[in-house]
């Protein structure tokens, strides 16, 4: 048995007052979870502390809150770990970020994360009838793409970690959005291309993702949340070309491009090349192009005035000496029907010198 | 140390005083680098989410470059991008012997290969410091100590998540070393909410307001939270905090945020005793004169 230091946030919206830090102490032994340690203070010190709980093994993802600031299920987090972790001796426990609380460590999942789950339309929207009196039947490694999206247990420990949602409070979200691609990604679903037109058009979908990997790093099921979303763009701009006015799709392809013309990334033609759908000219003359284009011209003005960027840098870029075989990369990759795909979710960081792991995903459209 | 060195394209492109910094500093710390002029674009996340099997071979290709230089000890980088992009690349070629074969064919007619094994690495400068040289041989070579700066680090996203992926396991302090760094150089480092958030650069052409707001918010929190400037490991987060500041001022109710932006390199080579006009600190947006004038007052020891 040890001691143990909760710093642990409190709130009650019936008392009128703010929300303050109170202190306990708990006698646990470091295996144990910060759960437990949650539920003996409850249950020696304070019974009004409020906590949503129930399975005890990260099955039901009722107990997200932060633990020493980052989020996490507090029966994932074993109590010794996160007082190596703490600053001052005390282990701080606070509510899920980017959400209300209701009180103490309870926040309201409906107001952020069941709302936004909604609004993908969390449900199959069958392409076909099912057969009658019989259910659909899929072959296995079909819905494999799709294991990592459905391992989500709703906790929202990725929303409330959410860099994103931190200052676009609309973005849809790591969470939903990867319960968007379990529909995407089911063989089943007749609307692939409805949906992912819907999410990359809408300027707080797919392409308000920053690639920050909070969500990755402390999703306790490995859903990988990001990359889901990563996977609804390769099938937004890939299988279906869809050009939205995000410029999700021009940068991308303006990248790209780039990549294989001069074999390293040439930023003076980045910004023109995303706003023209990957087309330096038309990002340059389609008034939407050049109206965002003005928009950077201050900010290309300072960059010349500072001496970072010079003229002829930002006309000039010069090609790798080898770049015809980075041209050859691509030509061979690009060309292929199938996409060669290594998924570490399925077969393990170690574990993938086993048949199966390599899955050639067909193209769709 | 002889090390193979990737400089990545923006500290050749935009971010030029970053790349000519990093080459002043390095024979101050007995750094051989040995450039891969050939190698391309680590994709920066962006080829990854187009086409795995592109990423990946076009990271192999650097890798298999990098392998073959004679006597370096690993791979160095300078920008967190370009770690996070490769390590995730590099994650999935030493996982499998097959995958790794499928991506080597397309390198066959450059005569070159990826051969996986734990003895190669790919480190950025910032871990090269602290785990290669060591800390200690850095304080020694300290020639003017920055007493007396209040220096707010920044990470970079892709260089402290996700942290199984980036060797945490066997490096848990990779999210504290520019944090131990500016204590070692002799500065203050400042305490903030942002430094391992996100820059916001991924999403500039893409939401602008969401990636303005998220560089704004960080600077301006470094800022009321008393630092003289900001450092940085990466070029990706200088573009935004850097030459976006202006920009982003509006962003978080500012009127202005004037917050210098140093790359880490530069404030190593200040310590180290290089003059800022060599450290090519006159090519920042946001004016890094008060730095300058800091650093001329402090007395080379």
């Amino acid at each position: 048995m040890a001691d143990f230091q909760l710093k642990i946030r409190r709130f009650d919206p019936e008392s009128g007052e703010a929300a303050y830090w109170a202190d306990y102490g708990v006698d646990l032994p470091p295996e144990r979870s910060v759960l437990d340690g949650i539920l003996q203070v409850k249950d020696r010190e304070d019974a009004s502390l409020a906590i949503r709980c129930s399975c005890r093994a990260a099955i039901c993802g009722s107990c997200g809150v932060r633990i020493n600031g980052k989020s996490a299920l507090a029966c994932n987090t074993r109590i010794g770990d996160a007082a190596e972790r703490a600053r001052n001796g005390a282990i701080t426990v606070e509510p899920m970020g980017n959400m209300p609380v209701l009180k103490d460590l309870v926040t309201d999942m409906e107001a952020v994360h069941w709302k936004k789950v909604r609004r993908v339309v969390p449900w199959l929207l069958p392409a076909e009838e099912p057969p009658d009196n019989q259910e659909y039947i899929v072959p296995a490694e079909a819905m494999l793409d799709v294991t990592q999206a459905m391992a989500c247990i709703h906790c929202g420990v990725c929303v409330s970690t959410c860099l994103s949602m931190e200052v676009d409070p609309d973005f849809i979200g790591p969470a939903a959005l990867a319960k968007a691609y379990r529909f995407v990604g089911d063989p089943r679903d007749g609307e692939h291309e409805a949906r992912l037109r819907d999410l990359a058009e809408d300027p707080h979908g797919i392409y308000d993702c920053t690639h920050c990997f909070a969500c990755v790093e402390v999703c306790p099921k490995d859903v990988a949340p990001m990359d889901q979303i990563m996977r609804l763009r390769r099938r937004a701009t890939a299988d279906f070309e869809i050009k939205d006015s995000n410029n999700g799709y021009g940068h991308e392809k303006a990248f790209l491009n780039i990549v294989e013309r001069w074999g390293t990334n040439h930023e003076a033609q980045l910004l023109p090349r995303s706003f023209g759908d990957g087309s330096l000219v038309k990002g340059q003359l389609s008034p939407d192009g050049a109206k965002q284009l003005t928009r950077e011209l201050p900010t290309a003005f300072r960059g010349l005035r500072s001496g970072k960027v010079t003229p002829r840098k930002a006309l000039l870029h010069p090609k790798l000496p080898d770049q015809r075989q980075v041209r050859r990369i691509f030509n061979e990759i690009e060309s292929k029907d199938e996409r060669l795909e290594l998924n570490l979710y399925i077969v393990g960081e170690t574990g993938a010198d086993e048949e199966g792991a390599m899955a050639e995903g067909g193209q769709e459209a | 140390m002889r090390l193979a060195y990737w400089p990545g394209c923006v500290s050749r492109g935009f971010t030029p005083e970053l790349h000519g910094s990093m080459a002043k500093v390095a024979p101050l710390l007995d750094l051989e680098l040995v450039e891969l002029d050939r190698a391309n674009c680590c994709g920066a996340g962006v080829i990854a989410e187009h086409n795995q099997e592109l990423v990946d071979t076009l990271n192999a290709r650097t890798f298999a470059m990098a392998q073959r230089v004679d006597g370096a000890a690993g791979m160095m980088n300078i920008c967190s991008t370009c770690q996070g992009a490769q390590s995730e690349c590099q994650e999935r070629l030493d996982a499998s012997s097959e995958y790794r074969a499928a991506v080597n064919t397309h390198l066959q007619p450059e005569g070159l290969s990826y051969e996986s094994g734990n003895y190669w690495w790919n480190k950025n400068f910032l871990w090269i410091l602290a785990e290669e040289i060591g800390f200690e041989t850095v304080g020694d070579r300290v020639k003017r100590p920055l007493e007396g700066l209040r220096i707010a680090p920044f990470y970079g996203c892709y260089i402290v998540r996700p942290t199984r992926r980036l060797g945490f396991d066997e490096h848990p302090g990779r999210d504290e070393y520019l944090d131990q760094l500016i204590e070692v150089l002799g500065a203050e480092p400042v305490e903030y909410a942002g430094a391992r958030k996100c820059c916001g650069f991924p999403v500039i052409t893409m939401n602008r307001t969401t990636s303005l707001r998220q560089a704004g918010r960080h600077v301006a929190d470094a800022i009321d939270a008393g630092a003289d400037c900001m450092v940085t490991p990466c070029p990706l987060c200088h573009l935004n905090l850097d030459m976006q500041q202006p920009a982003a001022a509006r962003f978080v109710e500012r009127d202005q945020l004037d917050l210098p932006v140093l790359h880490l390199p530069q404030m190593v080579g200040l310590a180290l005793g290089l003059e800022p006009g060599e450290l090519g600190m006159g090519k920042h947006v946001v004016s890094t004169r008060d730095v300058v004038h800091k650093v001329a007052r402090l007395a080379a020891a």
